[in-house]
């Protein structure tokens, strides 16, 4: 009897174990809004359900006592709470909180272009999308010109941002300052970036308010960063109807370090021979570039960098001479560049995070001038004109470092602060027509303190605040510059950010020594940002409008036969709106962006009788880029349209008192559309042994007549307008490698 | 009296243990169906998150680590399909440490190796352009270790003909030699003789769907 009881003890308990409390409630997030899709688990139970639509949930419980409620979501943080299964049902609401992370959180995007593959707001250009864009010639800044904010200047390199001049924007890899990123400048003819675009997996372009962690750019900051380890070890090899190429790169069986190197020659005389340019050339632009780079995983996190160039050109041309009729001006250069740069980039202890970077150029430009006659024999014509016939010797040595600390605190908040070193020690040796030497030294150093925060209160407000003080040497003169920016998130993929900043930057070295004058001290910008963004799906759309104040801007005057510094009092400001619209979706495997910046413009620089609308600033600029994927001829077809409305040209003469206009006016509007085909026979193949791909590329397809302005005659009685050398431009080549893919690496970088 | 005390507690004890194991099993049982039949967003993130609740409380199982995996893989092939690609990512971010936890627990099943090909090409595809040289690869790799694993895989064979069937022509994509996988792979799905009633066998309704579209 008592066995008997017992089981039916033993029975009643196991019926009651099986007895079950209902659990039901809602899910919200911080705003009130309901969460589907929630996981609300009984840790260690299987019990639980699914939150619906509208973030209700309910489920059955057979489990007993005291139990822990978790609540996971995508996007929120974990939400756990005790609660007492005792068969009465249980009811609650849950409110998860969001989890702080860079997928959703708002991303100050307000003055920055990113191309990454980065999964975040101001990335609305992929990596591929800088070698893709048919205006770009393959070149890093030629993408760039076709974003709002950027200038389409032609007749000489670099980035001409939002009233700014080319030398406004600074270039930065890796964190460190890039001295000679140009090739360099050749009178009239806009010189290529000197380095391959495919040695980049990240570009941020910023048209203004920019971080703390950089400097001395009074307009834009170009910040790059070089790829990490290859995916697997592939010899590559390119042959261009301007250059042949290859090299190759070696991936360790360990996947821990890879090494690599790239040897390139490059001829334009074929090309030169068919599509007439023109400048006449004595000796046709020819490059010998060498790169080598190793990459070392030095721990879970680190990673250490190198990449180390050397390159060598050479080029002469006459061109018919403005001062006078039958005689020719002769411009020749050969240049040798060495660069290398070194980064290492760790976690230090618990939150901390460490990048250090240095980098050394050498450049050697040996110019010459001269008049000739027309059957090309030096000449020493006068009446000032014996000023044309020199020789210029320039070194220049350069070293930068970087030491940044990065401390993460919570969630995304995070506080940065570093300091930088950028040397540079310029000798030139100045031959006049008479033999006479003139030496310049130059010896300059700039040191620069900086700290940064990030503040994240919520996933929908950031804050990023900074300061920057920096001791320049050649002016002996320390300012201190305030950054703040503020991004707040009006919705999915909506946000509007603010960006205000001051930024200071030297002179340019150019102008030094100054003439006898008042004190040089830097030159400074202001910069007031407000944008407005929405991504979503495929589609990105941006509006921005800006003002930027220019204080102490470089005067200039002649000294010694030379334009030198005479002082700071120069002024100048701009002010514009821009919109930036792509669309990824709307057309299958057809993808096109739009871009349109408004600028007015007005300074009182270098030799300037007044304030004037520079000759680099267009009122209105325009691109439209396209790209089509066709896939039954595996070719990619890429058009660009870049319109930009006329700019004034004014010719400035000195009359031994004051600069005067001689003559002033506005070039027709420019007009370019370019067209490139990207053929891509080896993509889907089974296991191929080889990949590539076969660029043809045409620029200005139409022949339109461009003009980026006018040259004068030395007494200013005579014009010509300047133009590209050759109105068209075609690019023919085949770019292979074997044991992986680099299709992608479509146009290359021989020119 | 106290020898029977024991034995009955003994009996209680381990009947414990056959009960936690049945349990288990039972409920696995109700979920694993429903792989093949669920497609819905919701659906899937049901699923999902109750094979991720059953992973959690046993922790040493690899069977609902990998069924959760494999339900948010197809969560994202739906958002895919529904042109939601900016939502993929996120789906795929949380997929990949539940399959992983589940290769430690059984680290060379063909199983686990085609989830991680799902995986790979699931990434992939959210954008093509940019991804297809890190993804692409990894996916292959993938595959071609679920195949040396288990050459008798019929899911191997279903996924690679899935491959063939949406690559274009021109890339190397055949429907005939899409099919040609499709009928292996149901060949394979009629001999096959899962271990349990919850080891994967999950796919023959895709291929027979694959079948009937030629």
């Amino acid at each position: 009897m008592r066995k008997g009881l017992l089981l039916v003890w033993v029975l009643l308990f196991l019926q009651a174990a099986q007895a079950q409390t209902s659990v039901k409630g809602v899910v919200k997030d911080n705003k009130n809004n309901p969460v589907p899709g929630a996981s609300i688990a009984i840790k260690d139970s299987y019990d639980g359900g699914t939150s619906d639509s509208s973030g209700k949930f309910s489920f059955r419980s057979t489990e007993k006592g005291e139990q822990l409620l978790v609540v996971t979501s995508i996007g929120f943080k974990p939400f756990e709470q005790k609660i007492k299964l005792e068969g009465t049902p249980v009811v609650l609401d849950v409110q998860l909180k969001q989890e702080i992370s860079e997928m959703t959180a708002v991303v100050i995007s307000a003055g920055t272009f990113e191309a990454s593959d980065r999964k975040r707001a101001a990335a609305v250009l992929d990596p591929i999308d800088i070698v893709t864009t048919a205006s770009g010639n393959g070149d890093i800044t030629g993408a760039l010109k076709t974003l709002p904010g950027a200038q389409q200047v032609g007749e000489s390199e670099g980035l001409y941002v939002r009233g700014g001049t080319a030398a406004e924007t600074k270039t930065f890899i890796d964190g460190t300052l890039v001295n000679n990123f140009f090739y360099s400048s050749v009178p009239n003819v806009a010189q290529f970036g000197r380095f391959s675009p495919f040695i980049f997996k990240g570009t941020v372009f910023s048209t203004g308010g920019y971080s703390a962690l950089y400097g001395q750019a009074l307009s834009s900051a170009l910040i790059l960063e070089s790829i990490d380890l290859p995916d697997r070890s592939s010899a590559n090899l390119g042959i261009t109807i301007l250059s042949a190429n290859a090299g190759m790169q070696h991936l360790a069986k360990d996947k821990k370090s890879s090494w690599g190197f790239d040897y390139g020659y490059t001829d334009l005389a074929p090309a030169f021979s068919i599509i007439k340019q023109k400048q006449e050339y004595s000796k046709a632009p020819t490059y010998h570039n060498l790169d080598a780079n190793f990459r070392v995983k030095t721990s879970k996190t680190g990673m250490l960098k190198y990449y180390g160039y050397y390159s060598n050109n050479k080029l002469a041309f006459t061109t018919p001479s403005l001062d006078s009729l039958g005689y020719l001006d002769k411009f020749g250069i050969g240049t040798t560049n060495i660069y290398h740069n070194l980064s290492w980039k760790d976690n230090i202890g618990k939150r901390w995070k460490m990048s250090a970077g240095i980098s050394y150029t050498y450049n050697e430009d040996n110019l010459h001038s001269t008049n000739q006659t027309a059957d090309k024999q030096d000449v020493i014509l006068y009446n000032g004109l014996e000023l044309k016939k020199f020789d210029l010797n320039s070194k220049g040595n350069y070293f930068n470092a970087k030491l940044v600390f990065d401390h993460k605190w919570r969630g995304l908040s995070a506080i940065r602060f570093g300091t930088e070193f950028n040397t540079a020690k310029e000798k030139a040796l100045f031959t006049d027509y008479a033999g006479t030497l003139l030496h310049y030294n130059l010896d300059e150093h700039i040191n620069a303190l900086f700290a940064e925060a990030d503040i994240y209160a919520t996933n929908d407000l950031a804050v990023k605040a900074g300061l920057r003080a920096e001791y320049a040497s050649l002016i002996d003169k320390v300012n201190v510059a305030p950054r703040l920016s503020v991004a707040y998130k009006l919705g999915k993929g909506t946000q509007a950010s603010l960006a205000y900043g001051v930024f200071y930057q030297n002179p340019e070295r150019k102008y030094f020594p100054t003439g006898a004058g008042n004190p040089i001290g830097f030159m400074s910008a202001s910069h007031f940002i407000a944008q407005f963004q929405r991504v979503l799906n495929q589609r990105s759309f941006r509006a921005e409008v800006f003002y930027k104040k220019y204080h102490h801007l470089l005067k200039t005057g002649i000294h010694n036969y030379r334009e030198s510094a005479l002082n700071t009092t120069g002024y100048g400001d701009a002010s514009g709106f821009e919109f930036f619209w792509r669309d990824r979706k709307t057309i299958k495997n057809f993808d096109y962006w739009i871009s349109y910046s408004f600028l007015d413009t007005k300074r009182d620089f270098l030799n300037f009788p007044f304030a004037i609308t520079p000759n680099f600033a267009a009122k209105h600029t325009l691109s439209v880029v396209t790209k089509k994927f066709v896939q039954k001829i595996k070719t990619n077809v890429n058009v660009a349209y870049n319109y930009s409305s006329g700019r004034p040209y004014y010719n400035i003469q000195y009359d031994g008192f004051n600069y005067k206009f001689n003559d002033r006016g506005t070039i027709p509007d420019y007009h370019n559309v370019s067209f490139s085909l990207n053929y891509l026979p080896f993509i889907g193949k089974k296991n191929p042994k080889m990949y590539g791909v076969y660029v043809l590329q045409v620029s200005n397809i139409f022949n339109i007549k461009q003009t980026y302005g006018y040259n004068y005659s030395f007494n200013g009685s005579r014009k010509e307008a300047i133009v590209p050398p050759s109105r068209m431009f075609i690019f023919i080549g085949a770019f292979l490698s074997f044991g992986v893919d680099r299709s992608d690496e479509v146009i290359n970088n021989g020119l | 009296m106290k020898k029977m005390l024991f034995s009955l507690l003994a009996i209680c004890v381990t009947a414990g243990g056959f009960a936690q194991n049945e349990k288990y099993v039972k409920a696995m049982e109700q979920l694993v169906p429903a792989v093949d039949t669920t497609r819905s967003v919701d659906g899937l993130t049901d699923l999902a998150n109750s094979f991720e609740r059953i992973a959690n409380a046993e922790k040493t199982q690899w069977l609902p680590y990998y069924y959760a995996a494999v339900c948010l893989i197809n969560k994202a092939n739906t958002l895919y399909s529904m042109q939601q690609m900016d939502q993929i990512d996120a789906v795929m971010d949380k997929a990949e440490p539940l399959l992983k936890k589940a290769q430690e627990l059984e680290p060379e099943n063909s199983e686990i190796y085609c989830a991680f090909k799902m995986l790979n090409t699931g990434k992939m595809m959210a954008d093509p352009m940019n991804r297809y040289m890190t993804y692409g690869p990894a996916a292959a790799e993938a595959l071609e270790k679920a195949k040396a694993l288990n050459p008798e895989n019929p899911r191997v064979y279903l996924l690679e003909g899935t491959d063939k069937y949406y690559t274009p022509e021109q890339f190397g994509g055949s429907k005939e030699e899409a099919k040609k996988l499709f009928l292996l792979s149901k060949e394979k799905f009629l001999v096959a003789k899962p271990a349990s009633s919850i080891t994967p066998s999950w796919g023959l309704p895709q291929v027979m769907y694959f079948l009937s579209l030629q």
